[in-house]
């Protein structure tokens, strides 16, 4: 009955399974009783017995404490549906056998059920076999994760350098973009690529309604850009636990792309989903290169950014250019969180997480440049995954975010950016 | 009319508990940095987790008397302080602003790692470390005390009581600091950075004791938390706890000495009120539970400061006590 897995040989690629049994095994529960549940184990150790797992509820109150049995198996049952949280205990964990993600999974019970939960280990065999090269692996899944970055950042960046406003709130943009899609594909029935289609156009309407409704009459009003910056704050928290109440706490995957298995290109492996969402990202990035070097909007973004009054001045429908701007910087990041999503599951607070490696990507290309963004935003996810090389998967962004702040000491105006923008 | 009582009592009390403490003294260092000096400190949870962690470290893993905790927690607030300062002072306010959200979030991220574990024990937290605070209560800590219908235990009440009178103090320190010379040069710091630096006062150094002084209050904060809640945990410190305090320093009022503490309690009263008024809204199926459940109350506290950060920047950003004209709110 506690089938529902637990197990996720994530990086040696060879098993993500998710037990078939477990839906006729959640009918045996006799209705009202709530539990969480799982079995820890990876291809090469088998079971984990004796792995400590906490489970508490939102507030951070402790239902129980449960310890995995020589089948790798635990369960703790539930006071009542809502959210709980599963902390595994990884000191627990036998040798070898490493998280490759966080040791705490949030679910979201619902009135009599069983709850399975996922958390991702591995057991190292990757390294053991296939012939792949760890540090090239780590490079693709850099580039793979700076693209992502990157396709977010650069609305980030040309919003900055149109507006002059440091957006706090385009993280939820990104959030948008994956949980509109996973409502389309999962609740809704259609296929991801449409639903990706349809995110991206809510994203640039999310965009617009941001400017229109919220930023244009701001600017008009003369609000100061510290002001502004607070309150794209509001709105990032006012957004993003929104986006918990309606989409919940949990992590979740889109139809047909849960457990994808990883192909071998000989030095690295790599699911199909995660090639074609990097060229998918590269792809677009090169149109939007492309736009912003020969089109006649995508020049006058450029001009903005360089210097708004002598844009006006010279014909350049400012306020439309900004329009453009936003509603671009929308679908972008929409597009880059259904990707996102993709690889790592939709989650409500995805996006903010990702904020600020946007930030070191967009300080560190040099803030209100598009091509500064792409550069270090590509940089920093390299950067990211690479440093896994030397510190702790799980303290992986600790090393982005620290790379910002030595950005910050040694090139402020960041690798393109002038030394002028600084101030 | 019971639970209307009842969800005020509540209210109050969380109006006045150690919470409010937390976020009162959390906010009096923002308004040092923010609304006197100018500057965008958006890791203020950082000092407080560092504040907190300080004692529970100390005391639970390395096994330190009670107020070398402090100490330590102090001194690694200012040591924060020095180290987000030195590079970011010199640039622009955005620049401090994601420095500074960018080291709480990572700091909080490491606290929780697994490699960290044997210091912080992960997310787990500490626990267990403020039996030699609660001793020095001068009455019964293991009793409930009744005040104006609401419950205390003891040890609770003399958490809230010693961090009111820490409030005071710091209230009394920022009124005499601000009507000192130092205050008239962080003021005109806020107004006109290069005026100041054409008087000869070296800005560099003044907006660093700024930052200092703050992130000192705000690991204060973070000790009346960990103490409250005997336990300390690294998800206790969310960033989102940084804007909260925004909130009620603009609510209160920035660049006026009692601003913070006012805006503290009123939006925690707040806050608590809209909690169990809505609870029970859904319990008694005025609000019916497909629209909003009971689970879903704690998230929507933080859509409401959202909005309402918001609203006050727009229409009233100078707050309950503010001068608009003070409040550091056009420099770029």
């Amino acid at each position: 009955m506690l089938l529902r897995l637990l197990l996720l040989t994530v990086l040696g690629g060879l098993a993500l399974t998710l037990a078939p049994g477990a839906a006729s095994a959640q009918t045996e529960e006799p209705a009202g009783t709530e539990q969480v549940s799982g079995t820890l184990r990876t291809n090469a150790s088998g079971p984990i017995e004796g792995v400590e797992v906490v489970v508490t509820t939102a507030d951070g109150a402790e239902v129980e404490t449960a310890e995995t049995d020589e089948n790798g198996q635990w369960a703790v049952p539930l006071p009542g549906p809502g959210q709980y949280t599963v902390t595994i205990d990884a000191e627990d964990l036998p040798e070898g056998v490493v998280l490759t993600g966080e040791n705490t999974r949030t679910v979201t019970v619902d009135a009599g059920r069983n709850q399975g939960v996922i958390i991702a280990l591995s057991d190292g065999s990757r390294e053991a076999g296939g012939g792949t090269v760890r540090w090239v692996q780590l490079l693709v899944e850099g580039l793979r994760f700076g693209l992502l970055i990157a396709m977010a950042a650069v609305g980030l960046s040309l919003i900055f350098g149109t507006t002059g406003l440091t957006n706090f709130a385009h993280g939820e943009l990104v959030t948008i973009g994956a949980i509109a899609a996973w409502f389309i594909n999962v609740q809704g029935g259609v296929p991801l690529v449409p639903a990706a289609l349809i995110a991206m156009v809510i994203g640039a309407g999310v965009g617009a309604l941001n400017e229109l409704a919220i930023w244009r009459p701001l600017r008009r009003r003369g609000t100061g850009l510290v002001a502004a910056l607070v309150i794209s704050i509001g709105l990032s928290l006012l957004l993003r636990y929104l986006y918990q109440i309606i989409f919940g706490g949990g992590s979740e995957a889109y139809a047909d792309y849960r457990g994808q298995r990883a192909v071998d290109y000989g030095a690295f492996t790599m699911t199909n989903a995660d090639l074609s969402s990097i060229v998918i990202a590269l792809v677009v990035l090169l149109l939007v290169a492309v736009m912003l070097q020969r089109t006649k909007i995508g020049k006058a973004m450029r001009a903005v950014a360089d210097n708004r009054d002598l844009a006006a001045s010279s014909g350049i429908n400012v306020n439309r250019v900004i329009l453009v701007v936003w509603m671009m910087g929308g679908a972008l990041a929409a597009l880059g969180g259904v990707l996102l999503g993709l690889s790592d599951e939709v989650q409500w607070d995805m996006g903010f997480r990702l904020l600020l490696l946007m930030f070191a990507g967009v300080t560190l290309g040099g803030l209100g440049t598009a091509y500064g963004a792409l550069v270090g935003s590509i940089v920093v996810g390299v950067f990211v995954q690479m440093s896994t090389l030397v510190i702790p998967n799980d303290v992986k962004y600790v090393g982005g975010l620290l790379l910002l702040i030595v950005i910050l000491i040694v090139r402020p105006q960041g690798i393109l950016g002038s030394r002028v923008r600084v101030g | 009319m019971g639970e209307l009582v009842d969800a005020l009592a509540v209210a109050l009390k969380a109006g006045l508990g150690f919470q409010a403490v937390f976020l009162a003294l959390l906010a009096i260092g923002i308004n040092v940095q923010f609304g006197y000096a100018g500057l965008l400190n958006f890791g203020q949870i950082a000092f407080a987790m560092l504040g907190g962690y300080g004692i529970a470290i100390s005391v639970s893993q390395w096994g330190l008397n009670f107020w070398v905790g402090v100490a330590v927690g102090i001194l690694a607030a200012v040591v924060l302080a020095l180290l987000l300062g030195l590079p970011t002072l010199r640039l622009r306010a955005d620049y401090l602003a994601i420095a500074t959200i960018a080291a709480a979030e990572g700091l909080r991220l490491l606290f929780r790692s697994v490699s960290a574990t044997p210091v912080t024990n992960g997310t787990r937290g500490l626990s267990g470390f403020n039996a030699d605070f609660v001793t020095l209560a001068p009455w019964d800590t293991a009793r409930r005390y009744g005040i104006l219908g609401t419950q205390w235990s003891g040890a609770e009440l003399w958490v809230t009581v010693i961090g009111w009178v820490l409030v005071a103090l710091s209230c009394l320190l920022i009124w005499l600091l601000v009507r000192s010379p130092w205050g008239r040069v962080v003021k005109s710091i806020r107004e006109d950075e290069d005026a100041v630096r054409s008087l000869g006062k070296n800005v560099y150094v003044y907006k660093m004791q700024a930052l200092v002084l703050g992130g000192v209050l705000g690991a204060l904060g973070g000790m009346v938390y960990a103490l409250g809640t005997a336990s300390a945990n690294p998800d206790q410190y969310q960033n989102a706890n940084t804007f909260l305090a925004y909130a009620a320093l603009i609510l209160g009022g920035a660049a006026r000495v009692l601003g913070p503490v006012v805006g503290s309690m009123l939006m925690f009263f707040i806050i608590q009120f809209a909690d169990t008024g809505l609870r029970t809204l859904i319990g008694n199926g005025v609000i019916p539970e497909d629209l909003l459940s009971a689970t879903d109350v704690a998230q929507l506290r933080f859509v409401l400061i959202g909005l309402g950060l918001m609203l006050l920047l727009v229409f009233r950003p100078q707050g309950i006590f503010g001068d608009r004209r003070e409040v550091m709110l056009d420099a770029r």
